[in-house]
């Protein structure tokens, strides 16, 4: 067992005022308001969250970090995050069970190879590690896995980003909010915005909750899965849309799988959490959903590969399955900054891969709502790229992305 | 697994469809007045609600026709389907 | 049989059918109709593993799948790694071991279950063949299927000839179908529930459509929490009374029960007729009168308002420590210890598809809230009824609550959940993330109750403030191999998709690429030939003779109708109204976002008729794409469109002495270049059969693409090559198809572009047309970011040293700094060794590429930094002048 803080986070009552009102205390929220105080000594914010802290996306999600992306800005920001990660569990005095296990990319056909090599050299020139593996490597790298030619669609090679793996998705919800709410930041639970109050221009100037009102200079909406449904009470329309994203665990088994392999091409991703049981993510359903749970043949249709790709599996059983609210966004990046609504701030649009960009992705909207704009990290990721066309289309290196 | 009512193949299983995401986008009639922002709210910006809204199938592996659909993106029940270009029905009619 | 078996009664075994099995190494036996658990309770054998995290000794609790106690593996005649004992149906022959709640994978899949995928439509599924499911399987109309996951119906009853008789009346109704040892593992939208039948001789995971589903899934004992309370020896009342009863086992010889409301009382009747002494009845809830009398009356000492403080023995049960209402204290011996704390619902089915909960005061327990969807019915016990009123009583006060088991899996106690209260920790969700409470294979039925009513206790909030987590499918644990089916393997995992040339490519010995779902001949070695050397011979046959390939996997749509070339306009960036019939066009399609999303050759064969090609991984999508218009915006274009990618083989003969064997063919039609220019095509007959011959060209030499229907696509091939004999004709595969195309400067959609390229990137603005038509792309070309000079452009790249092979994807810097990071202006897409031109080359896109032909870059790479010069994007034949032969 993990040693557990004393105390976790207080539960405030939210004070009439704050300079800075978070909506959503999941990852992405808690560590902006973290980092808020941390960074720039903002700790009069109030983090409001409809549910229990971390429950949405941050409670469900596959947990894999790293940051092997393709363009500038990409790696700017999740490498950034990856940075913070390697340094996290010091900087939050929190055991997070933070695993650098390696992070494999499968390729079965020469197309993705061409595109794995495109990504490993921007990689290696953005100084993030990455390195190719032949198939034979691969099986070196991770023994159960079967490389055989004999298969649909053989392992023909993958890359490698070694400093990327797993973290315990909780632990890291709650050392942020723990840590945040000592420096002064009050977190708020079972508290649903429902509006917003509105000044002059136009101005966002609160929330308007469940447990009452509560005024604010700033509101940031950090909401993954809600992200439409907050901005349109503001009258803000998004290129969102709220996806099913599900994944599964086994029942527990002893240490088989060593690192975490993703494969585009045979839809499967998996890695074997410290307990023991096989952590498996399945690819977005098709519709728009906010039930938090999808279709059961997104799930069967790569058990078939699964299975195929680890033989030892066909003996795990799959325990508990479960959905999460994706917002998919048209470019597979996400949305941080200014919303042109004086007062509103947005992070949004992380779709399947917002775990590992937890703290990076707190750390650069906290220094935007500090700065009242977009920071360096955050500019490449504002909403008027829909506009000009500045789209950082990473589809080919989010993948089914996780 | 949902189960579609295409219009004119009856109910079958989400599998022999395709999604098309929000109804009732109409292409603009003249794209060359708009300005970047106004094309961009065409291309990219959509409705997402939490609730019941119009959406596009189309029935890949049967008919292969587009049709529109009412559902509920909160529990998925589908209260109506009809043939595109066709109007949204009133709430309460199948 | 065992030292446990009574000599008569168990209605579920059968005493003329033993079966042997071995656990632990030791050899028993046990009876058909037995769970591994009967069998082994019936043995003597109590303590059947360690616990996962402790290591304590720990035996059978339950007769059901909410068991938290006992896990073995089973290696023969199956392996399970790690199941309940009481999930295992024991059959001859069986090999068990305990396992501490883990198990062990072995290296490879031989002895997975197989299962096979079937799917069944019905008016009315019901879940659970107890006493309610049994009622409403009788009740219902239409085509019904019931399932249990027992390998009994009749549920937890006792059995009775009512019960016999139900089933039976239910086995001759038609319509009607009855499966045990089949757990509905999860239900989803619309009456869709899967179903996990372990049936012989091999297994079925069925996908059910249901009108109506009638969840009788009954209710679960809930034990209670108490000193050392996980002692084997410990078990649920209600299920040391199935022993008895179905399976004629005795889980003890003297025993103590202790009682929360009248169920308990029952069982303590039940295990006294079935010959278990009863050392004393604990009934710690509100007294029933009559029950309590009946057990006195028959010399059972009852003890109203005690309760059990503690056990004692090592490893299992010996002795019960109890206290009193006034804190006195007593010490019973035993060897089975009892235990009825009240029943919860089986709602994880409802919860599954967002089911709510209420807590019910009077039974203190959740039942199932709300509505649900119209097509779900919830019945019996799941629904509370049945169910006796109890006062709460969740644990037995005391100073220590540090081995007061909660979860027996997670060997989580009383006191961890108040250390997460203590923490601050609020919400059940939390504490279970904290203690692992519930994670469990028993996914916490006998535990989440509990623990709910432990933290509400700990906030000062009421029993029912908060509900236990939330309950997820599957049911139980459903083997990934039962999931995956039997679709597997080299030819069933997706479909594989060959022309109908395919068979004289494998005869030839060709290695093939998985091009999406096609295989296609990478290259035609010959005799001690590696890809290099294949390659070399093939592209040089093609540019100094004739080479040929199959090139039938290429999408082709066939439109067809009046508006076909007013439909094409609005697709292609070039216009396609002004093509001649009988000519041929390039086009490049756009996405609304007017990046490149697919090209190919238009063929016009009428005023309006026309046939498109696409890329070999792009036919759907430009189908769909096509389709998707025309229905939902342009719904009076008369435009039909129709795939005929398999209704046609392609072969294409490129090489200066294409023409010399197309006339050694015999074509119906002349073939001579004035009679025959480059993109146009002619319908006829070559060699007898009925083709259409389009003069395209892939490789920049003379070509000819022989189309024909693909039933003679194979002897067609064969008399090209016959004819072509004499010319030194050369199948060359995709790898040297695309390096004749490189050297051309011919981009591929999808390695050269990758979605974000527009043509004007691509320096094909020349295609683009100027007019004022709209096509699709047509407003995304004019966007700020878009029309910028200094986009990614498309150039070519001549190594300094002519013989340094640029791999595909590096990427390209201005200074090689070797200080990282540095600053990319590109990445290369393409790159081979040219035989023609006897040194390397490559395609990239560069930053402002355009702009920079003549200046020097590189690609730093880990064997080394490669320099390049950059250059237009065509290397061989930059005039076109080959092409006419």
């Amino acid at each position: 067992m993990t040693e557990a803080p004393d105390r976790y986070w207080r539960a405030a009552e939210p004070k009439a005022a704050y300079d800075v009102v978070i909506v959503g205390a999941g990852g992405h929220g808690l560590a902006t308001a973290y980092y808020l105080a941390k960074n720039h000594g903002i700790t009069d914010v109030c983090v409001v969250e409809k549910g229990w802290l971390g429950g949405g996306n941050m409670a469900r999600n596959t947990t894999v970090i790293r940051s092997n992306y393709l363009w500038d800005e990409s790696a700017a920001i999740y490498e950034h995050s990856l940075k913070l990660w390697e340094g996290l569990e010091e900087a939050l005095e929190f055991d997070m069970q933070f695993s650098q296990r390696g992070v494999l990319h499968l390729v079965h056909d020469l197309g993705s190879r061409r595109s794995s090599m495109r990504l490993v050299n921007a990689n290696l020139l953005n100084g993030i590690d990455a390195e190719w593996l032949d198939a034979q490597q691969v099986k070196e790298f991770c023994p159960i896995m079967n490389v055989s030619p004999d298969v649909r669609y053989p392992v023909i090679g993958g890359t490698l980003q070694r400093r990327g793996g797993i973290a315990r998705h909780d632990k890291v919800a709650w050392a942020f909010a723990t840590r945040a709410s000592e420096l002064g930041v009050d977190i708020v639970e079972h508290a649903e915005v429902t509006g917003f109050a509105r000044g002059p221009e136009g101005a966002v100037t609160g929330v308007e909750t469940s447990r009452g009102t509560i005024r604010a200079n700033k509101v940031a909406l950090v909401a993954a899965g809600h992200s439409s449904v907050l901005a349109s009470m503001a009258g803000l329309r998004l290129p969102i849309q709220s996806r099913p994203l599900q994944a599964l665990v086994s029942a527990l088994y002893q240490p088989v799988l060593n690192c975490v392999v993703m494969s585009n091409a045979v839809h499967v991703y998996v890695s074997q959490a410290d307990k023991g049981e096989l952590v498996m993510g399945a690819g977005i359903d098709a519709y728009n959903s906010y039930a938090q749970r999808g279709s059961f043949h997104v799930i069967e249709h790569q058990m078939a590969a699964a299975v195929e790709l680890f033989p030892m599996f066909a003996h795990a059983r799959m325990l508990r399955s479960w959905g999460g609210i994706v917002d998919v966004s048209p470019d597979a990046s996400p949305i941080i900054g200014p919303t042109g609504i004086p007062g509103l701030f947005i992070n949004c649009g992380w779709g399947t891969g917002g775990f590992k960009a937890t703290p990076a992705s707190g750390w650069a909207l906290a220094e935007t709502i500090a700065m009242g704009e977009a920071s360096a990290l955050a500019r490449p990721y504002a909403l008027e790229r829909f506009s000009t066309g500045a789209l950082i289309d990473e589809h080919g290196a989010a993948g089914v992305a996780h | 697994m949902l189960r579609i009512p295409c219009p004119w193949c009856g109910p079958r299983e989400e599998i022999e469809f395709r999604y098309g995401g929000q109804a009732h986008l109409a292409y603009p009639d003249n794209p060359g007045s708009l300005s970047d922002a106004e094309w961009a709210d065409f291309l990219f910006m959509r409705d997402n609600p939490k609730g019941v809204w119009a959406e596009r199938w189309m029935h890949n592996a049967g008919c292969r026709r587009w049709f529109n659909v009412v559902r509920s993106t909160v529990d998925h029940r589908i209260s109506a389907s009809y043939p595109m270009g066709a109007a949204r029905p009133p709430e309460g009619d199948a | 049989m065992g030292s446990r078996r009574m000599e008569a009664g168990g209605s579920g075994v059968d005493r003329e059918a033993p079966l042997h099995f071995t656990f632990d190494g030791v050899a028993y036996i046990g009876l058909a109709g037995d769970t591994l658990a009967s069998a082994l309770l019936g043995n003597g054998v109590d303590v059947v593993c360690a616990s996962p995290i402790l290591g304590r000794p720990r035996g059978v609790v339950s007769a059901g799948v909410e068991e938290a106690g006992a896990f073995v593996e089973v290696s023969e005649p199956w392996l399970d790694p790690i199941v309940p004992a009481t999930a295992v149906e024991l059959v001859d022959g069986m090999v068990a071991v305990g396992r501490p709640g883990v198990g062990v994978l072995p290296d490879d899949a031989a002895g997975a279950s197989a299962a096979d995928h079937r799917h069944l439509h019905v008016e009315t599924l019901v879940v659970g063949g107890g006493i309610s499911g049994l009622r409403a399987a009788r009740e219902a109309t239409g085509r019904v299927l019931l399932v249990d996951e027992r390998h009994w119906l009749g549920g937890t009853s006792p059995a009775s000839t009512a019960i016999d008789a139900q089933i039976a009346e239910l086995m001759g109704r038609e319509d009607t179908t009855l499966m045990t040892r089949a757990t509905a593992a999860g239900i989803y939208d619309d009456g869709y529930v899967l179903v996990y039948e372990r049936s012989e001789p091999i297994a079925r995971l069925w996908h059910v459509r249901a009108a109506r589903v009638v969840l009788a899934t009954g209710a679960h004992e809930r034990p209670i929490a108490f000193a050392d309370n996980d002692r084997p020896g410990v078990m649920l009342a209600s299920a040391a009374r199935i022993y008895a009863e179905r399976f004629g086992v005795l889980p003890g010889e003297r025993a103590v029960v202790f009682s929360n409301g009248p169920s308990g009382l029952e069982s303590a009747l039940a295990l006294h007729e079935a010959g278990v002494v009863i050392a004393a009845v604990l009934d710690v809830g509100p007294p029933s009168r009559s029950r309590v009398d009946r057990l006195r009356a028959a010399g059972v000492d009852v003890r109203t308002g005690w309760a059990a403080s503690g056990t004692i023995g090592d490893p299992r049960l010996e002795a019960v420590h109890a206290v009193g209402p006034g804190g006195e204290t007593e010490m019973f011996e035993a060897d089975l210890l009892a235990v009825a704390g009240g029943w919860n619902p089986a709602v994880q089915l409802w919860r599954g598809i967002n089911g709510g909960l209420r807590y019910d005061e009077a039974t203190a327990c959740f039942l199932p809230e709300g509505a649900g969807p119209p097509w779900l019915e919830i019945t019996g016990a799941a629904t509370g009824e049945g169910i006796d009123p109890v006062e709460p009583y969740w644990y037995t006060p005391a100073e220590d609550l540090s081995h007061h088991y909660v979860d027996l899996q997670r060997d989580s106690t009383v006191a961890d959940v108040l250390a997460a209260t203590g923490r601050r920790l609020r919400s059940t969700e939390h504490v279970k993330r904290e203690t692992y409470i519930g994670t469990a294979i028993d996914q916490g039925r006998t535990s989440g109750v509990l623990t709910a009513a432990i933290v509400n206790g700990a906030l000062g909030a009421g029993p029912g403030a908060q509900g236990p987590t939330n309950a997820r499918p599957p049911y139980t644990p459903v083997p990934y191999s039962v999931l995956a089916g039997l679709d597997r393997g080299p030819r069933l995992l997706d479909p594989v998709r060959t022309t109908p040339i395919h068979s004289w490519h494998v005869a030839r010995g060709a290695p093939f690429e998985n091009v999406g779902q096609w295989k296609r001949p990478w290259y035609f070695p010959a005799a001690g030939e590696d890809l290099n050397a294949a390659v070399h011979r093939e592209c040089l046959a093609v540019r100094t003779g004739v080479g040929i390939m199959d090139a039938s996997t290429l999408g082709k749509i066939a439109i067809v109708g009046p508006d076909a070339s007013v439909f094409l306009d609005r697709l292609y960036a070039n216009r396609m109204s002004t093509l001649a019939v009988g000519s041929i066009r390039y086009g490049l399609m756009l996405g609304l976002d007017g990046m490149v999303f697919d090209d190919g050759v238009v063929m016009r064969l009428a005023d309006d008729r026309f046939l498109v090609t696409t890329t070999t991984g792009g036919a759907a999508r430009v189908l769909d794409h096509m389709e998707e218009w025309l229905q939902t915006e342009w719904t009076d274009l008369r435009a039909y469109c129709t795939s005929v990618t398999e209704q046609w083989s392609t072969i294409a003969m490129n090489g200066p002495r294409a023409r010399d064997v197309l006339t050694a063919l015999g074509t119906s039609f002349p073939v001579d270049a004035t009679s025959f220019p480059f993109m146009t095509w002619r319908g006829g007959e070559v060699a007898g059969t009925p083709v259409r011959v389009a003069r395209v060209s892939f490789s920049g030499e003379l070509a000819y693409e022989i189309n024909v229907p693909g039933w003679y696509g194979l002897s067609m091939w064969e008399a090209v090559m016959a004819a072509g004999a004499a010319h030194g004709i050369t199948p060359y595969g995709t790898e040297s198809m695309h390096v004749l195309r490189a050297e051309k400067g011919f981009v591929i959609v999808g390695q050269d572009t990758d979605g974000t390229v527009t043509p004007r990137d691509l320096g094909m603005s020349w295609i683009v047309r100027k007019d004022d038509s709209d096509f699709i792309g047509k407003r995304s070309l004019q966007r700020s970011y878009i029309v910028r000079p200094d986009r990614k452009q498309l150039v070519g790249l001549l190594p300094v040293e002519p013989d340094q092979l640029l791999p595909e994807g590096a990427q390209l810097v201005e200074h090689d700094t070797g200080v990282i990071p540095m600053s990319m202006v590109g990445h290369v897409t393409s790159s081979y060794t040219s035989p023609i031109l006897g040194r390397t080359f490559a395609l990239a896109m560069v930053d402002a590429g355009r702009a920079r032909h003549g200046q020097t870059l590189y690609a730093p790479l880990p064997g080394g930094t490669i320099a390049v010069e950059v250059t237009a994007p065509v290397f061989y034949d930059p005039e076109g002048a080959r092409r006419d032969g």
